[in-house]
């Protein structure tokens, strides 16, 4: 629909014209994507500090990460951490997201805001108002207590995500099931679940990221051995810097370019499903 | 003019707005009992509506357990001493120089932050709702996958980046351009660059949203009616991205107020900004009361921030794409 190339009329505008604009987004793209790159190649240099580029390339940074016992430990407490969390987050979201999606009325408004209020309220009060009440009930430290400030924080996610997907479905799906004599259990089981699939796991990604990369509730509620992955990496890096975070970190871009690439694949499938 | 409409005709004025269920006109009517059938459906219902609600139980539990005791239990701390008295000290202790300087700091730092977002985050989703799709998508992974990426390993590059012996600083050396390290981080500007970075693609995907909605046929006919491009951007264009302008800023501008990461990490200690404020007064001085008073002042200027935002803009939280 875009011609423009060359002018029609006189007031047009020419790619010409828009030069200074590509220049300027082209650099604001640089700015964005370089601090998300420029982690890798440094992470395979043989020196003590980090250099970039690299003078001699090694893979010594990334033994330290897999010859640690603490890295190893705080890795595998962040896995599980996130994938209890994101199950927690998904099947407690989604089956809120379908009550939801089928009442209306205050008391509806109501639970709704509640359930969206992680989103809302910022990080670092969850982490104090969460600490304060684990001293007092023991969850501190803990693998539990972690596992729930983390579902509730993605919560909002799943419910957001699967709301989106109940707002295209129809429901009368569901009713026509029913009336076959499905009950509504079943019912929701069999046809809406089903439909829903891409929904629910574009919301369970979110959820997942949301657990995995969480730092400031980790910083206040766990310590020593139930140490997160990105609680090492803040003191790692706050203290003074030994490259293995520069490893790990790649790891840690690696893992978001196989999410993203794992939720575009799920928006293009959902908009062919629409089609 | 209503006073002399007769009561049952208001009744009727209002109904129809609401959304009105079998049970609720069953028992408006005054018919219980009346219909026995038309009662059990009614019943029928109201338990249906009562089972669908208690799906979102085990969530609503949750979230209130964690979320809302913890925030219910810090706004008692910071209201009430140690005897359970009422106490207005904690919140007076907010006007001290310390607090009222690190209020200032963050707000400073939101707008800034917000700023630069909007000049950088407009042009960019300007071009990136104009180009073709193809194109368009390409450009659009560089905005994700910041997004995707976690804040704590992006702030770490900036830090490796711009840090005295960092990379810019290296080159610039060689390059013969500067004579001495530059400062360029462990201050305001570092924390304003990390944080710009991390904020931009909230600016970016409501401006997208909005700007890919915007009709182009809206364009050619105010060029038809002899606007000039300019004339056409200014009066048609901006004006129907306002919304998502509001809605970028509104979300960047919140976010920033509570920030605590990248401040904590780029700001080398000199930025301190109201979150850490937080932060500090537990793990230094394990005052409870005071941290609580500054945590609830956060939370208010942030509900009101989006209340207003959304008085001032009409905003639907998410940002309409209507």
């Amino acid at each position: 629909m875009f011609k423009l190339n060359q002018a029609v009329t006189p007031t047009q505008i020419t790619h010409a014209h828009r030069l200074w604009l590509y220049a300027l987004v082209g650099l604001i793209l640089l700015f964005l994507i370089i601090p998300c790159l420029i982690v890798i190649p440094m992470s395979f240099s043989a020196s003590q500090y980090l250099e970039f580029p690299p003078r001699e390339w090694s893979l010594r940074w990334y033994e330290a990460y897999l010859g640690s016992p603490e890295w190893m430990m705080a890795t595998w407490v962040t896995v599980k951490v996130a994938v209890i969390s994101t199950c927690i987050a998904t099947v407690l979201g989604t089956l809120a997201a379908y009550g939801l999606s089928q009442v209306r009325g205050s008391a509806a408004k109501l639970v709704n805001s509640l359930m969206m209020l992680p989103m809302l309220v910022p990080i670092i009060l969850v982490a104090v108002g969460v600490f304060f009440v684990y001293s007092r009930t023991g969850l501190n430290n803990s693998i539990t207590g972690l596992v729930l400030a983390h579902s509730v924080l993605a919560i909002p996610f799943v419910l957001i995500a699967v709301g989106n997907g109940l707002q295209g479905y129809d429901m009368n799906q569901e009713m026509a099931a029913r009336s076959l004599g499905a009950s509504r259990p079943w019912a929701f089981l069999t046809v809406t679940l089903p439909q829903l699939r891409l929904s629910i796991c574009s919301g369970a990604l979110f959820a997942f990221i949301a657990s995995f990369d969480e730092v400031v509730i980790a910083l206040f509620i766990v310590g020593g051995e139930s140490s997160t992955l990105p609680r090492r990496m803040f003191a790692n890096i706050r203290d003074q810097i030994d490259p293995t975070v520069a490893a790990v970190s790649t790891l840690m871009i690696v893992l978001s370019i196989l999410l993203l690439v794992a939720m575009q694949y799920i928006k293009r499938l959902e908009r062919r499903q629409q089609h | 003019m209503n006073a002399d409409l007769p009561p049952r005709q208001k009744l009727q004025r209002v109904k129809p707005m609401k959304e009105v269920s079998l049970y609720t006109r069953t028992r408006d009517r005054g018919a219980s009992g009346e219909d026995p059938m038309v009662r059990r459906l009614a019943m029928a219902e109201l338990k249906e509506r009562w089972a669908l609600l208690s799906l979102t139980l085990p969530g609503f539990i949750l979230v209130f357990l964690v979320l809302a005791v913890p925030l219910g239990w810090l706004f008692w701390l910071s209201a009430f001493d140690s005897n359970g008295a009422l106490t207005l000290d904690n919140y007076l202790r907010l006007l001290r120089p310390v607090y009222l300087s690190s209020f200032l700091i963050t707000f400073q730092m939101a707008f800034c932050v917000t700023l630069v977002c909007v000049l950088l985050g407009y042009p960019l989703a300007y071009l990136l709702s104009q180009l073709p799709d193809r194109a368009s998508q390409i450009c659009m992974a560089f905005v994700l996958l910041p997004f995707w990426t976690s804040i704590l390993v992006r702030t770490y590059a900036w830090l490796v980046l711009l840090q005295r012996q960092g990379v810019i600083n290296n080159w610039l050396l060689d390059l013969g351009l500067i004579h001495e390290p530059l400062a360029l981080v462990n201050n305001f500007f570092g924390t304003v660059v990390g944080m710009v970075h991390v904020m931009l693609p909230f600016m970016v995907l409501p401006l997208y949203d909005k700007m890919k909605n915007i009709d182009p046929l809206l364009m050619s006919a105010a060029a038809n009616c002899g606007a000039t491009p300019s004339q056409a951007f200014r009066q048609v264009f901006l004006r129907l991205s306002l919304p998502g302008l509001a809605s970028g800023i509104t979300l960047v501008f919140v976010i920033c107020l509570g920030f605590y990461l990248t401040p904590a990490l780029l700001g080398g200690g000199r930025v301190s900004m109201w979150s850490m404020k937080i932060s500090d007064t537990i793990a230094l001085y394990g005052n409870w009361g005071a941290a609580s008073a500054l945590g609830v002042a956060l939370l208010v200027a942030t509900v009101l921030i989006l209340w207003g935002m959304r008085k001032l803009f009409g905003l639907n939280g998410q940002g309409r794409t209507d």
